[in-house]
């Protein structure tokens, strides 16, 4: 409670205290705190939820759920509830976030502030594409509601905008509507990186949800093999069952890291072979499809107490191939395993967030278990190799950016530090400003 | 259907506890003193429940609005089934010690005004033959320390208010439950360094739920350990008791 380390609990913070917002309207910015954090579930990997010498708003208390239109599936929520708690509230209605990312203990503020994407980019587009409007507390100006026809660049600056605008005190977002809570999923091997990419242009126009999990840690002649699941909301009338029940938690951060390479290297192996002997197509819930890390809770305790840093970037299409290669070949050289190396293409849909990760091409996310120096430096390799190849590296999953590979691949970052509430500050944003 | 009156509302352990009665189809009237933080809470739990609550705005020291605000939740609900009784303030105990006004007002908030609000209440419930009651306690009322006496007497004083209502009441078929909770991470402790002992609301919320829905009253620890951890801390002899910094 005290010390309010980010997900990935790198990088640790040192002095940093909470203040608990119980109130939407009661944030107060810039009253008592030098700088200020607004807050949610504290999700994010890297420094972007951290404020270092400062004060985090925790916003979780804000969690109340003020109106719901079941004709239009339109909610308005404030932003400390978490898309769980929307989800326990709209399916039995026939509701469903049109967007979720794979976990879903990130509050509605996070997933604004970030503007989380899920496995349905290219056909939905990210998070802050079904925000309708909200409202927005700042320390040095009324509450102001913000929608994304007003031209006046809140909205813009806001989605995406890294929590430094202001409070988001409630949201209205447009909800999908679903038969129930069943996916049909497809799963479907691949050999290569080239298989990949078919596939996945051959599934996007019938499947609403993509995403691929690749073995980072595969011997060279199979690099780049992996598993494809593509899936639709389930049709009327679908039966399964009700899914995963059991929940377990890792209690305390385990004293030394449980996952090194070379169990990675063997669970993937098998993993993949146990797959590739049986493709299925089935009906899973829900929550085995869009969160089965969420069935563990607290799982990033198991990489120790030094943590672990995640990778996301996304490539422009005519370099992706080579750069993803590149990335893959020295995960399995230097052993940086990885369970969770994930391959999506993302779609064209624009989101209207100035700041927004997701843009056409693919994006790659990998953990790695922080060993020390050399995993820092291994990392920073691969930033400067996303960075010349054009990419863009996911704050939210972020603890290394430099300010130029920042500014890089995110042009609008000066208008958003204009935009920026003077309360407010984050470790992140000092890192890749100024 | 169980018709709920919640003053207090605006707590963080009411408002756990009343989404978990949501749930069970409860209809409540939620009374409190800010009217802006009141339409929120019963705007989220006009969702969850599906009914519309009714809501009072209320300063619970002043007691004679009491029995007009239990008269105005019987006129809306059509007849009382729970009352939960959940506000209080955490004074500051050195402030206590030199400003009178302070202490006198740490007991009328977190005692005396209690008082009132419960027995009109029992009053009704003891005539209709039903209904619980749920008075919100603390550990601090176990036993007197230095550290926090004011808000303890006044807490250790409801205490005994309650168990005296169990007491009279049981015959009537009224259930009176006792809350004692530990540390809760909540508006009200906002000021002190948390640590492994704390509880979210949330918690205790289910506790305060189970027990309503229980067949008997009682004396309910939140969370559970605290049961022990207060048996051991009144069993210290006074003799010894006095030479500790608690």
């Amino acid at each position: 409670m005290n010390r309010l380390p980010s997900f990935g609990r790198y990088p640790p913070v040192h002095q940093q205290s909470g203040r608990r917002v119980s109130f939407h309207h009661e944030a107060a910015l810039g009253t008592d705190d030098s700088s200020a954090l607004p807050r949610g579930n504290g999700c994010s990997y890297g420094d972007c939820c951290l404020n270092e010498s400062g004060t985090l708003l925790l916003g979780r208390p804000c969690n109340r759920l003020l109106a719901f239109d079941a004709k239009s599936g339109v909610l308005r929520c404030e932003a400390g509830t978490t898309l769980e708690e929307i989800i326990d509230f709209a399916l039995p209605q026939g509701f469903f976030l049109p967007v979720t990312p794979g976990t879903r203990l990130v509050t509605v503020g996070g997933a604004i502030a970030n503007d989380v994407h899920g496995k349905n980019h290219h056909a939905a587009g990210t998070f802050g594409c079904h925000v309708l409007r909200f409202k927005l507390w700042r320390s040095d100006r009324r509450p102001m509601l913000c929608t994304p026809q007003q031209k006046d660049g809140w909205f813009g600056a806001t989605v995406a905008g890294l929590g430094l605008t202001g409070w988001v005190g409630w949201v209205d977002i447009q909800l999908l509507r679903v038969a129930n809570p069943f996916m049909v999923v497809e799963e479907h091997p691949f050999g290569s990186l080239e298989e990949f990419f078919a596939l996945s242009s051959a599934s996007d126009r019938d499947f609403d949800y993509t995403v691929a999990w690749v073995d980072c840690l595969a011997p060279a002649r199979s690099r780049g093999r992996g598993i494809l699941w593509r899936a639709n909301h389930a049709p009327p009338l679908a039966k399964g069952s009700s899914g995963i029940r059991w929940q377990a938690a890792i209690p305390w951060e385990l004293p030394f890291p449980a996952v090194g390479a070379r169990r990675i290297r063997a669970f993937n192996a098998l993993y993949y072979h146990w797959k590739r002997l049986r493709p299925t197509t089935r009906l899973a819930h829900y929550k085995g499809f869009f969160y089965p890390l969420d069935h563990i809770a607290h799982w990033n305790r198991l990489y120790g107490p030094r943590g672990f840093l995640q990778l996301q970037c996304v490539l422009p299409h005519g370099h992706a191939t080579f750069v993803i290669h590149e990335l893959l070949e020295r995960c399995a050289t230097q052993g940086m395993g990885s369970f969770l190396a994930v391959l999506k293409v993302f779609g064209e849909r624009a989101s209207p967030g100035w700041l927004s990760f997701p843009r056409p091409g693919v994006t790659l996310a990998l953990d790695v278990p922080h060993q020390g120096s050399q995993t820092i430096a291994a990392l920073r390799a691969f930033y400067t190799l996303i960075h010349e190849a054009g990419g863009a590296i996911y704050p939210a999953k972020d603890a290394l950016m430099t300010k130029e590979q920042f500014q890089a691949a995110y042009p609008r970052w000066a208008e958003l530090a204009a935009r920026r509430d003077p309360a407010i500050s984050s470790s992140l944003w000092r890192r890749v400003s100024a | 259907m169980k018709r709920i009156v919640i003053v207090g509302a605006t707590s963080a352990i009411a408002e756990a506890t009343a989404r978990i009665l949501a749930q069970q189809d409860a209809r409540f009237f939620l009374v409190a003193r800010n009217k802006e933080r009141l339409a929120l809470v019963a705007a989220d739990l006009a969702l969850r429940s599906s009914h519309e609550p009714g809501t009072y705005i209320m300063d619970c020291s002043d007691w004679t609005m009491h029995q007009a605000m239990l008269d105005a939740a019987l006129a809306h609900l059509g007849g009382l089934d729970g009352l939960i009784l959940a506000y209080g303030d955490l004074p500051d105990q050195a402030r206590c010690q030199s400003d009178m006004k302070a202490l006198r007002q740490a007991l009328e908030t977190n005692l005396l005004s209690a008082c009132t609000i419960l027995q009109l209440a029992a009053n009704h419930m003891a005539s209709q033959g039903h209904g619980v009651l749920v008075g919100i306690s603390s550990v601090a009322g176990d036993r007197g320390r230095q550290s926090n006496y004011v808000y303890g007497a006044a807490k250790a004083g409801l205490a005994a208010f309650l168990s005296g209502l169990r007491n009279q009441l049981q015959a009537k078929g009224v259930r009176v439950v006792t809350v004692k909770p530990g540390f809760v991470d909540s508006p009200m402790t906002k000021d002190l360094s948390k640590n492994a002992l704390w509880a979210q609301p949330e918690q205790v919320g289910r506790a305060i739920a189970q027990a309503m829905a229980g067949r008997r009253g009682g004396v309910v620890y939140a969370p559970w350990f605290w049961r022990w951890i207060m048996l051991v801390v009144r069993a210290i002899p006074e003799p010894l008791f006095i030479r500790l910094r608690l």
